[in-house]
């Protein structure tokens, strides 16, 4: 399944400040559109440190095309922009699809390029369907055009607190001290405010030890990991990238960090990539993130034709939530039936979807455009694979905890 | 903080600042004897780190093993340059050796990125997940190879420097050029050599850093950065200040991220940039020139 | 002589003429040009601006500053955060703004005078100040840090003109810089003229004969580097307001500072019109090899799937080098000698 020959929106950064964001050329579309499809800019971080995340993004999007329209949707048309994970080339990317035709957009994936995608969108007045980005701010700001089916940073870290406790007392094992290692960009910072905010009223039975945030373009992660091991923690509580997952766990082994656990609100540490690039060592992982509903319908329709197409991966929330934007939009082109952005806008108000792929009852959204609560499960790295522990009814397997130690396996 | 957290990040930073050394050794040679700053620097080393991963991949090749090979290809490409190109503004200001040099950069990054594509690429030894213990302290395998792999091939360019003739003759260039050319030695071909040899260094540097990071084409400006700022403060010039600059580097940024916060590392660096700056624009190691 | 011919001194009547229509053309862009120009002729300007800044430092002062992006990274900084936390609109904000870039200004080239750093430690020393500063801003929540700066938008924005709160249609902005730029140029032009500029030439001639005339060396090139800051704080200000999102990896990145060095080298440093010519051919220069890229890729000659990213700055890059090793004085000097641009006996 690949995606139909539309261009992909190449780089047009002139090399400037300036010139970077603004330079988003009008250049018009160069293969012509069927008159009754919608035309959708999937910008995504397809190069850079989030390239192999991006990527997978899009194969989300990629199979979504044909099971919508073995569903009765009408046609989306995807224009491909790529914001080579910098927050000022997807504000250049969004301009430019936008300004080539596109009549909404979907991404980025990332918060910080969300954020700068967002502004575009609510200038130009184009609706904007979040994939993926948890700062809460995006739904915060008034803004009219953006919708957002992903939980925000305090919904994942109540989950995630939620979830803990159970698991804890699933095993009966609980850690006393925890440490917080996390990426300094604007997903990891918001995920750590959203802790430290949360965390006395959820009466953790723990304490968090040590607050560690680390550089986004870093790549030396040998002093981040020792001052974890010098905070001598019993869990690692981690809000990381798929680079820095990877060197964190290889610095873990090394300088033989022994955990009860990794706990894991974000991507990276579930991401195939890192599950072959980690072996054995990426085991028992336990990630708290929102994730898909393995009883729906859709989820199966979405699993068969995903392992067709990439029969070497596992479909993860990358896919699914891009797959669950793709729907929202096609859903709200039909009911709408125009392609016009107030049309669309008032459609996607509207939105009443029940049989998307992720956890949870419906898609609605709220008057800030965001779906008031997504449910996040625990899901835990096993031998290649990976098991959803919790939510209770969507569960595949029984935990591992506390993980096994590193010089055992 | 206790002691053994120091201690581990103490040791960790030494290792890994021999390697950030050698790699600032290349600049200082080429400074110290030509006059010109590499503004090429990271991306001369970056061309080094992508050798070794073609070895790697091509021929299952050590990054270790290919220190040889990459050191003799940059060499190569060095004296090319600087024979044809950078010997040609070595009369004109500051300013314009800077731009040209900055060209030189951007042409290597865009053309890295042609070839191998903006993602980050590394290599998997058997060795990467391993480490050994003395007591408390843990040293693992890939850093500590790196750092004796980087202090042979600089105790080699020193050897060279002090006991053969052509070092010898490219430190009397250094020292003084037009008593060189009066007693005869052909200072454009040694100037040739000398930016050869720092781009030997590099291309080493940049085989051997593979072995510890993944590489990709943007690496280059923050590795130039890093080898300024080591360079100014073990002394421009000075073939030994740069090593000495590369393990205060290494220490204090990982002690600045065990004491403090690791995303603040970096600035610890450029704050001690600008004190030796102005306190002591010769480095620690270097001889006033101005 | 007329002011107008007074001014344009040293250009002939043909460089008078070109020069007339060149500015009637860009005056009317926005009846002519597409969306898509006037984006590629606000960076144009808007790098031109930055382009004279960096020019005056260096020209003037014989200061050579690579981390320029400092001054105008405060620059933005400080308005968008004014405007944004107590309403304070930009026309006002950049009083402030332009007050902070040029104490850092000060603060950098007192340091390098004081403790006679010169040259490429100069250079070095403003790469420093900028990257700590922008380590330092990374930090600060109240700026956003990593999360980057926004200010508010909305659709509105797009219409009208509202200077005094820099919102308005693309035109706006447009000619806003374009503003700025040339208002730029007339000041570099009335400076270069006056008995500071004077000053200023006798001191890079000739620094240690200006001192024993008793030129107070410090004082004069302490007003080039307030100057040149305020300028680059003035282009910060806009920058903030056009783009509304500032972000400490990008505003402060090298990068930023390099490419403010590169119109006025490319041009032609320490000339008047140099930091714009350059700047006028090096980005459209680069948006031209894009557009033969696309084309190529249209046309089918190309796979459109393959990326060439790297190919527009490739070529862009060996162009640079040409213009350093065959005219290194810069390409102004040289079109106009060979144009006649200026009259014979001075270069502007």
């Amino acid at each position: 399944m690949k995606t139909p020959k539309t261009p992909a929106v190449s780089r047009r950064t002139v090399l400037a400040g300036a010139g970077a964001g603004a330079v988003a050329s009008a250049v018009p579309l160069r293969h012509g559109l069927a008159a009754t499809a919608l035309k959708v800019g999937v910008l995504l971080p397809r190069s850079g440190g989030q390239a192999q995340i991006g990527i997978e993004c899009q194969y989300g999007a990629d199979v979504a095309l044909p099971i919508l329209k073995s569903e009765g949707y009408p046609e989306l048309e995807f224009m491909l922009g790529d914001t080579e994970t910098k927050v000022d080339v997807a504000r250049a990317q969004c301009e430019r699809l936008i300004d080539a035709g596109a009549q909404a957009i979907i991404g980025c994936f990332d918060s910080g390029q969300t954020m700068a995608a967002a502004q575009v969108c609510e200038q130009k007045n184009i609706p904007l369907i979040v994939n993926i980005a948890a700062v809460p701010k995006l739904t915060e700001l008034g803004y009219k055009w953006v919708f957002r089916n992903f939980p925000t940073g305090p919904m994942i870290v109540g989950d995630a607190f939620k979830n803990q406790k159970k698991l804890f007392g699933a095993t009966g094992a609980t850690p006393k001290t925890v440490a917080l290692l996390h990426v300094n960009d604007t997903f990891g910072t918001s995920l750590a405010g959203a802790l430290f905010a949360l965390a006395p009223r959820f009466k953790m039975p723990y304490k968090i030890v040590e607050k560690i945030p680390y550089d986004p373009y870093g790549r030396d992660f040998s002093a981040e990991v020792r001052k974890v091991k010098g905070a001598k923690p019993d869990a690692l509580w981690a809000v990381s990238r798929l680079n820095d997952a990877i060197a964190i766990t290889k610095e873990l082994v090394r300088q033989r960090v022994d955990l009860m656990g990794i706990l894991s609100t974000g991507p990276g540490w579930y991401e195939n990539a890192y599950l072959k690039a980690t072996g054995k060592y990426g085991n028992d992982v336990v990630n708290l993130i929102p994730w898909y509903d393995e009883n729906k319908p859709m989820t199966q329709k979405l699993k068969a034709a995903f392992k067709k197409a990439h029969p070497d991966l596992l479909l993860t929330t990358n896919q699914t939530f891009t797959f669950d934007a793709c729907l929202i939009a096609a859903d709200a082109f039909k009911r709408a039936g125009s392609t016009k952005n107030t049309d669309l806008q008032a459609a996607l108000r509207k939105t009443n979807l029940t049989n998307n792929v992720g956890l949870g009852h419906a898609i609605k959204f709220n008057e800030k455009g965001q779906v008031p609560y997504v449910p996040c499960g625990a899901v835990q790295n096993r031998d290649g694979d990976l098991v959803v522990l919790l939510p209770q009814e969507a569960a595949t397997g029984k935990p591992i905890w506390p993980m096994r130690p590193w010089r055992k396996r | 903080m206790d002691f053994w957290t120091l201690a581990n990040a103490t040791v960790g930073g030494l290792l890994i600042g021999l390697v950030y050394g050698l790699s600032a050794l290349g600049l200082s040679v080429i400074f110290g004897v030509i006059r010109i700053v590499n503004f090429a620097h990271g991306e001369i080393m970056v061309m080094g780190m992508f050798f070794a991963l073609l070895m790697f991949r091509w021929l299952g090749l050590d990054p270790l093993l290919s220190v040889p090979l990459a050191a003799a290809l940059m060499f190569g490409f060095g004296y090319v340059l600087q024979l044809l190109v950078v010997s040609r503004v070595s009369h004109l200001p500051e300013h314009m050796q800077f731009l040209l040099l900055a060209a030189i950069a951007i042409m290597i990054v865009s053309a890295l990125l042609l070839v191998f594509g903006p993602d980050a690429q590394g290599v998997e030894v058997d060795y990467a997940w391993d480490s050994f213990a003395v007591g408390e302290l843990i040293i693992d395998y890939p850093k500590m190879f790196a750092a004796i792999a980087a202090v042979i091939v600089a105790s080699l360019l020193l050897a060279f420097f002090k006991c053969t003739a052509t070092g010898k003759a490219i430190r009397a260039c250094a020292d003084n050029r037009m008593g060189a050319q009066v007693v005869g030695l052909n200072v454009s071909r040694l100037y040739a050599l000398t930016f050869g040899i720092g781009a030997a260094c590099l291309g080493a540097a940049g085989a051997i850093i593979l072995l510890l990071f993944e590489v990709h084409p943007y690496l280059a400006p923050g590795y130039t950065l890093l080898a300024f700022v080591i360079v100014i403060i073990g002394g421009l010039g000075s073939l030994f200040g740069a090593l000495v600059g590369g393990i205060l580097i290494g220490v204090s940024e990982a002690l600045a991220a065990v004491l403090f916060q690791p995303s603040m590392k970096t600035a610890f660096s450029f704050g001690l940039l600008i004190l030796i700056l102005l306190l002591r624009p010769q480095g620690l190691l270097g001889k006033a020139v101005r | 002589m007329t002011p107008v011919r007074r001014f344009f001194g040293p250009l002939s009547r043909a460089g008078l003429w070109l020069g007339g229509a060149f500015l009637l053309l860009l005056l009317l862009l926005p009846w002519w040009g597409s969306s898509y120009i006037m984006t590629v002729a606000i960076t144009v300007f808007y790098l031109a601006l930055i382009g004279q800044s960096w020019n005056l430092m260096l020209g003037f002062a014989g200061l050579l500053s690579i981390g320029h992006a400092l001054f105008v990274g405060i620059g933005a900084y400080t308005a968008a955060y004014l405007f944004a936390a107590i309403g304070l609109p930009p026309v006002i904000g950049v009083l402030p703004a332009v007050g902070l870039a040029v104490l850092m200004g000060l603060l950098i080239g007192y340091l390098g005078f004081r403790f006679a750093i010169g040259g490429v430690y100069f250079a070095l020393l403003t790469i420093a100040f900028a990257e700590f500063v922008r380590i330092v801003i990374d930090h600060v929540s109240w700026l956003g840090a990593t999360e980057g700066f926004f200010l508010k938008v909305s659709a509105a924005d797009r219409h009208g003109i509202d200077l005094a709160n820099l919102r308005g249609a693309p035109e706006m902005y447009y000619y806003l810089i374009m503003a700025l730029a040339l208002g730029a140029l007339v000041l570099c032009r009335f400076l270069l003229r006056s008995r500071l500029g004077y000053y200023w030439q006798a001191i890079r001639d000739d620094a240690e004969a200006a001192q024993a005339l008793g030129v107070n060396i410090l004082r004069y090139k302490m007003y080039a580097v307030a100057i040149s800051s305020g300028m680059a704080g003035v282009a910060g200000v806009f920058y903030a307001f056009y783009q509304n999102s500032l972000f400490p990896e990008i505003v402060f990145n090298i990068e930023r500072s390099i490419e403010a060095t590169l119109g006025s080298i490319v041009g032609g440093v320490g000339t008047l019109f140099g930091p714009i010519f350059g700047t006028f051919i090096l980005t459209p220069l680069g948006e031209i090899v894009t557009e033969a890229i696309d084309l190529l890729k249209h046309w089918g000659v190309i796979d459109p799937q393959i990326k060439l990213d790297g190919l527009k700055l490739l070529i862009w890059g060996f162009i640079v080098v040409l213009i350093v090793l065959f005219k290194p004085k810069g390409l102004w000097p040289w079109v106009c000698a060979r144009l006649r641009l200026t009259r014979p006996e001075a270069e502007g």
